[in-house]
């Protein structure tokens, strides 16, 4: 796919990532503050990765965001004041005070659904917003985002093998910041890329710098149009480093400081920074004019929030029911003829296309030489077989075991 | 008016709500090729066809999840499981992504999930199950457990065009047992509208789904003792239906309440607590419960008969009562 990129894409992907490390930066100081009511997570050296999947989508796409993606609603659109809002807890949140953090969205308009806390949830979700859009003729795709750690959720199977069944136009971004909470990566999931569990789902897979915000985006929108042209879901990995603990109470003191500086000479909005400067995409003033504008919308942002008053105490009781406050409507961009007997156009002829041929390349289990240990790792003999024989296991999986 | 049983009850229902909304659509596990482990879904995928009627991965997460998906973007699923016990694979789904949305953002989720169960015909400990109780204890859900055909159909309409997610459970003991006329034209059953089954001064027996009927034959017993019970029949779990309740009893003085479900935590324990705090002083006898014990459902015929409430044990029960 040829991709250009203007000059003002290009400075788009540099505000929104801006725009997101700086008012997580202020939100820092809110929660010093105590002004935060509960907690905060930090998204700080992922922005790239939140910025440039949610800029590859078109306006009537679908998205999810997660708890480190608030990237990604800037992008969709949402405001800094309702983020400030959200974690202040105040009426005039998107939530009204109801929940918290990036836990909000919008389905009329801006097509974003909000997340819960209970991970992989999201993924059979937004599968089922793929195929219900596919049904109803828009050829919308539908995006979310899951963390490394949460890709060993039992929902993380079950959608992702279910959009794959059902060829569901859905882009999953696992972003792997190589911590689920104090659990590093290798410790939970034995692959070297987790874009290797697409292999499972018989789906295509990329695996992406998470921290070059350009690579990210060229990545995503190929993602993106490829499953709206039919082609079923993908997955990508974006790799990059969660730069703070879990939430702020955590001084992730379990992380190798050398693992900080590594990631802190990758970080994703100076090297962007550098490269529009190197490709003469702007000049410093330019950089101060963009950077005084994003201060003073969150200075004003910030006020609003702040001088928002706190729920009043009878709405707890309220909402659990729709009672005809909502419409539910579909949007159909297709012939309602095409899906209403009798001229429906989907027949359900069907036929059984494997009789469950194969091709067996090993059928004998060769018998274990070496002893394992009660671990189940290897003996040192067996690892060295097996080293002399195979080298290292390709990325794609190409070598057998 | 035709007699129909009720399951054909249900399957009417979908294929109604079906050819009525191109909305609706149907997934689970084998409900399109196969028509559903009881039929329940037969004739529906060559009616309706394959984006209509979806066979799924044996995924209940993904099901449920799914659904609450396709409701988002404006239609109105009916999410299958295969055994309502299986319910218990997508308990996550169900109680923190389904019901809480409204109250947290004000999505509405329209969907409907529905299933076989209940006992007594020997499914062992894990296709019998009556889990109404996880989901009546979840704000946001609303849970139907009908006992007729007529209300199956009814209560089924109604819950695919509620905008809110209904947990819609089928007893599978009725599915072929009961059998009744229905009109041919289109009608809804309110959900929260409890039915009196019958008539009586001495005593109220509440319940739902087939101890309903297991009411109303005790009932009858009852009678030749010139022991009158009115039985209540709840139909809806959540919404619980108080005014009627509380008429009833008011009424009759005295209330005994009939549950397949097991004992702890069933819904009598609600309902007599809704009666102690409205209705204390009408009160002329013990609130009394006879339900299954709290054991998981047993395989064995000896074994599942004594864990389930039966004619003669509901009928032991009121003569107690009546005697106060």
């Amino acid at each position: 796919m040829n991709l250009s990129i203007t000059r003002q894409q290009h400075l788009d992907l540099y505000y929104y990532m801006k725009l997101n490390r700086m008012l997580e930066e202020q939100m820092t100081r809110l929660f010093r503050q105590n002004k935060i009511v509960g907690g905060l997570y930090s998204s700080l050296g992922q922005e790239a990765t939140s910025v440039g999947t949610a800029y590859a989508l078109g306006p009537k796409d679908w998205m999810a965001p997660m708890i480190r993606n608030i990237g990604a609603l800037l992008v969709r659109g949402f405001k800094p004041r309702d983020i400030f809002t959200q974690h202040m807890a105040r009426y005039t949140a998107p939530t009204l005070g109801k929940d918290g953090t990036s836990h909000f969205g919008d389905l009329n308009n801006r097509h974003v659904v909000s997340p819960i806390s209970m991970l992989g949830d999201l993924i059979p979700v937004m599968a089922g917003v793929a195929m219900a859009g596919r049904y109803l003729g828009q050829k919308v795709v539908a995006m979310t985002w899951i963390g490394d750690g949460g890709t060993s959720t039992g929902a993380f199977h079950e959608g992702m093998n279910l959009a794959a069944a059902q060829k569901a136009p859905f882009v999953c971004v696992v972003e792997n910041n190589q911590w689920a909470y104090s659990t590093p990566v290798g410790r939970q999931v034995p692959l070297r890329d987790l874009a290797d569990r697409a292999k499972a789902y018989g789906i295509t897979s990329y695996v992406v710098d998470g921290n070059d915000v350009l690579a990210v985006y060229k990545t995503s929108k190929g993602a993106v149009e490829r499953c709206r042209s039919g082609e079923g879901p993908i997955l990508i990995e974006a790799k990059t480093m969660r730069m703070k603990g879990h939430a702020q109470h955590d001084p992730a003191e379990y992380v190798p400081p050398e693992m900080v500086e590594y990631w802190k000479a990758r970080d994703p909005v100076h090297r962007y920074e550098k490269y529009l400067t190197e490709s003469k995409l702007w000049d410093a003033k330019l950089k101060v004019e963009i950077d005084a504008r994003i201060e003073r919308e969150l200075l004003e942002e910030q006020s609003f929030a702040e001088n928002s008053p706190f729920p009043p105490p009878e709405l707890a009781e309220q909402g659990v029911f729709c009672e005809g406050c909502h419409s539910v409507e579909a949007q159909w961009e297709r012939p309602i003829e095409e899906v209403t007997p009798p001229r429906a156009s989907v027949r359900p002829e069907w036929s059984v296309k494997s009789f469950g041929e194969m091709e067996i390349t090993e059928n004998i289990v060769p018998s274990l030489t070496g002893k394992v240990s009660g671990d189940g790792r290897r003996s040192p003999a067996q690892a060295a077989a097996k080293k002399a024989k195979s080298g290292r296991v390709s990325a794609r999986g190409k070598v057998r075991r | 008016m035709a007699q129909v049983t009720f399951l054909e009850a249900v399957r009417q229902a979908l294929f109604e709500e079906m050819e009525r909304d191109p909305t609706v659509i149907l997934l689970g596990e084998d409900v399109g090729v196969y028509g559903g482990a009881f039929k329940v879904s037969a004739g529906l995928l060559e009616r309706f066809g394959w984006e209509r009627v979806i066979d799924t991965p044996i995924s209940e997460t993904a099901i449920i999840g799914a659904a609450v998906g396709m409701s988002y973007a404006g239609l109105r699923p009916i999410a299958e499981m295969q055994f309502i016990d299986f319910i218990a694979c997508c308990f996550n789904q169900l109680t923190n992504f389904v019901a809480k949305s409204h109250y947290r953002w004000g999505a509405p989720v329209p969907i409907v999930v529905r299933g076989p169960s209940g006992g007594g015909v020997h499914g062992g400990p894990f296709h019998s199950a009556n889990p109404e109780m996880h989901f009546v204890h979840t704000p946001g859900l609303k849970v139907v457990y009908p006992s007729t055909a007529f209300d199956a159909k009814g209560l089924l309409k109604a819950a695919i065009r509620d905008n809110n997610p209904v947990l819609f459970f089928e007893h599978k003991f009725l599915y072929r047992r009961i059998k009744e006329e229905i009109p041919s034209e289109d009608y809804t059953v309110p959900i929260g509208k409890a039915a009196i089954r019958r008539e009586g001064r001495d005593l109220t027996i509440i319940s739902y789904a087939a101890m309903a009927h297991t009411s109303l034959e005790a009932a009858e017993k009852l009678a030749k003792d010139g022991i009158e019970a009115e039985v209540l029949d709840l139909r809806t779990l959540f919404p619980l239906d108080r005014e009627t309740i509380l008429a009833s009893v008011r009424k009759t003085n005295k209330l005994l309440v009939v549950h397949e479900d097991t004992r702890t935590g069933g819904i009598a324990g609600e309902i007599a607590a809704i009666v102690c705090e409205e209705a204390f002083e009408e009160l002329d006898g013990p609130i009394l419960r006879v339900t299954s014990l709290d054991t998981p459902v047993p395989y064995a015929p000896p074994l599942e008969e004594r864990f389930l409430p039966n004619v003669g044990k509901v009928v032991a029960a009121a003569q107690e009562l009546a005697r106060y």
